[in-house]
């Protein structure tokens, strides 16, 4: 492997580190307040609102069903008007933040979902408010489950970054395709995708301690 | 005295599938302010809703439930929440946070009126203190046992000064032994801050040992309402009975033989009376099964007894046990 391509592999080491924080960072932002709207709207929650429940999960549905590829396409203008560019690394994190929303919507939703309900009806015979109920006794409740769910979704935006490299986005993914597939550099198709697995089981094994560590029961 | 509670009419009325369950039919009740107040019943009598009403955990279908006069039904979200900082309540499964330590558990209900931090801290190691569990501040709920962690609940319901406790079947996921400590802590708490309270139970021995009065639901009806004394030593409906006397598992020993339940109502408990009866009558009966319990110390008990062949003979025997005092009533098998 040339010094280039050393070099290559390393910037895309760090490009794909920017996309996936701040493309989960993003994510979390927009998509832990919808997974929160999401399980309070539902059937006998607290805020049940059938309207509010069916419009947003009608649209996480979608953009959920989209293929990642589809939308990075579909997303190209938009992108520009967000970041004035539609290739290179900043602008491949408003995509892959779109395309993240609606997972971590889904995934907060089910862990809230595990919190048992008499938890719910202890804060309420106590007179709190949802808004209370559901910071200070729902969402610590739920904690450790949230964080195992995050290292899930980190994993997943990781792996939608590399797509990216489709569209110019650069990283990993964008080396293993230049040089590893257009190129038949065997090589380096096998130091990215090994870059990317260890990657992944840094991210996984993070989350599982944060949220063992957090796990009082 | 003043009424904590005043409930008339109540029903409620649930639609499932189309299809109606009424809860609770017609439901109207007092409780005192002061008083350890049971409410006793089998599982699906409907007791539970009817003390999530008390809190409107619970809409009403009809009837109003007032507390300290107020109509519940009547007020807005922000009204209820601040009448339910007076109502606490404590939960079969406990319901504590696992996630926050006891203390910060404790210190939930105060933090939802808006205490200060120092205050609600203050106030939460006074009630851990009164709870007998001040060296658990620290820990979190999963190390603490099923008693433990009610006391933290206890703890937690009493920090915001509530004006009453509801007890959901907080005794019923523990053992005797716990219980008994359970009870004693509450009725020490009752004594001592003169809090009102209102227990719901399955359990006979629940409210026996620290009850005043007892309302007994039966299939959403209320079937008897009472001092506690009174229902146990002389129930009156046929869901009382069946609660405070064990159904009978025997049958006449032969197709003629008569089998008969004597109740003792606390003054005829010390008295012998099947040895009076032998020593008397020369008649002999056959004991099937006896218990007694004691309320407020006074022993209450009942006995089955099997009655000798002849009928002039079993009258005697009656009347013998009539003349005394006692209650006596024929029962078949499994009554």
């Amino acid at each position: 492997m040339s010094d280039y391509i050393r070099e290559a592999i390393v910037t895309g080491v760090w490009e794909t580190f920017v996309m996936t924080f701040f493309a989960s960072l993003f994510s979390y932002i927009v998509g832990m307040p919808l997974g929160v709207l999401l399980y309070s709207t539902s059937k006998g929650r607290l805020l049940e609102n059938r309207a509010v429940n069916f419009v947003i999960g009608l649209i996480v549905n979608i953009t959920r069903s989209l293929p990642f590829l589809i939308l990075l396409v579909l997303l190209i203008p938009f992108t520009r008007l967000v970041v004035g560019q539609s290739i290179g690394t900043t602008a491949a994190i408003v995509p892959l933040t779109i395309g993240a929303i609606p997972i971590v919507a889904r995934m907060v939703e089910s862990s809230l979902n595990e919190v048992q309900p008499g938890i719910i009806e202890a804060a309420t015979s106590m007179g709190a408010t949802p808004l209370y109920t559901i910071l200070h006794f729902i969402i610590p409740e739920a904690m450790p489950s949230l964080l195992q769910g995050g290292a899930i979704n980190v994993a997943t935006v990781l792996g939608y970054s590399a797509m990216a490299g489709v569209i110019g986005g650069g990283g990993l993914g964008a080396i293993a395709l230049q040089y590893g597939y257009y190129r038949y550099q065997k090589d380096v198709l096998w130091t990215t995708v090994a870059i990317l697995i260890i990657m992944v089981m840094l991210i996984q094994e993070f989350g599982i301690r944060l949220s063992k560590k957090n796990r009082k029961t | 005295m003043e009424n904590v509670y005043e409930l008339k009419n109540v029903y409620k009325t649930y639609k499932n599938d189309g299809k109606e369950f009424t809860a609770l039919k017609d439901v109207s009740l007092d409780v005192r302010e002061g008083e350890i107040f049971g409410i006793i019943g089998m599982s699906g009598a409907g007791k539970s809703t009817l003390v999530r009403t008390l809190n409107r955990l619970e809409e009403v279908t009809s009837g109003t439930v007032s507390f300290y006069g107020k109509d519940l039904a009547s007020l807005k979200p922000k009204e209820l929440r601040k009448v339910r900082h007076s109502i606490s309540m404590i939960f079969q499964g406990f319901n504590l946070i696992s996630q926050r330590t006891v203390i910060s558990n404790v210190e939930q209900s105060l933090k939802i009126i808006g205490t200060p931090r120092a205050v609600r801290r203050e106030k939460a190691k006074q009630m851990l203190e009164i709870v007998g569990l001040s060296e658990k501040a620290n820990e979190y709920p999963a190390r603490l046992s099923g008693g433990q962690k009610q006391r933290v609940a206890i703890a937690r319901a009493l920090a915001a000064d509530p004006k009453v406790l509801l007890c959901d079947e907080a005794t019923s996921a523990l053992d005797p032994k716990i219980t008994g400590e359970i009870l004693d802590l509450l009725k020490k708490i009752n004594e001592e801050r003169k809090l009102t309270i209102i227990i719901i139970t399955h359990e006979m021995s629940v409210v026996e040992k620290i009850c005043d009065r007892v309302a007994i639901i039966d299939n959403g009806n209320l079937a008897e309402i009472g001092e506690v004394k009174e229902v146990f030593s002389n129930p009156q409906s046929k869901a009382a009975k069946k609660l405070v006397f064990p159904s009978n598992p025997f049958d006449p020993s032969d197709e003629k033989g008569q089998i008969v339940r004597l109740v003792f109502d606390g003054t005829q408990s010390n008295v012998p009376f099947i040895a009076n009866l032998v020593e008397e009558t020369g008649l002999k009966v056959n004991i099937l099964s006896a218990n007694t319990r004691s309320v407020g110390g006074i022993g209450y008990g009942q006995m089955i007894i099997e009655l000798p062949g002849p009928a002039k003979d079993r009258q005697t025997v009656i009347d013998f046990f009539r003349k005394g005092g006692l209650s006596v009533s024929e029962v078949s098998r499994n009554e």
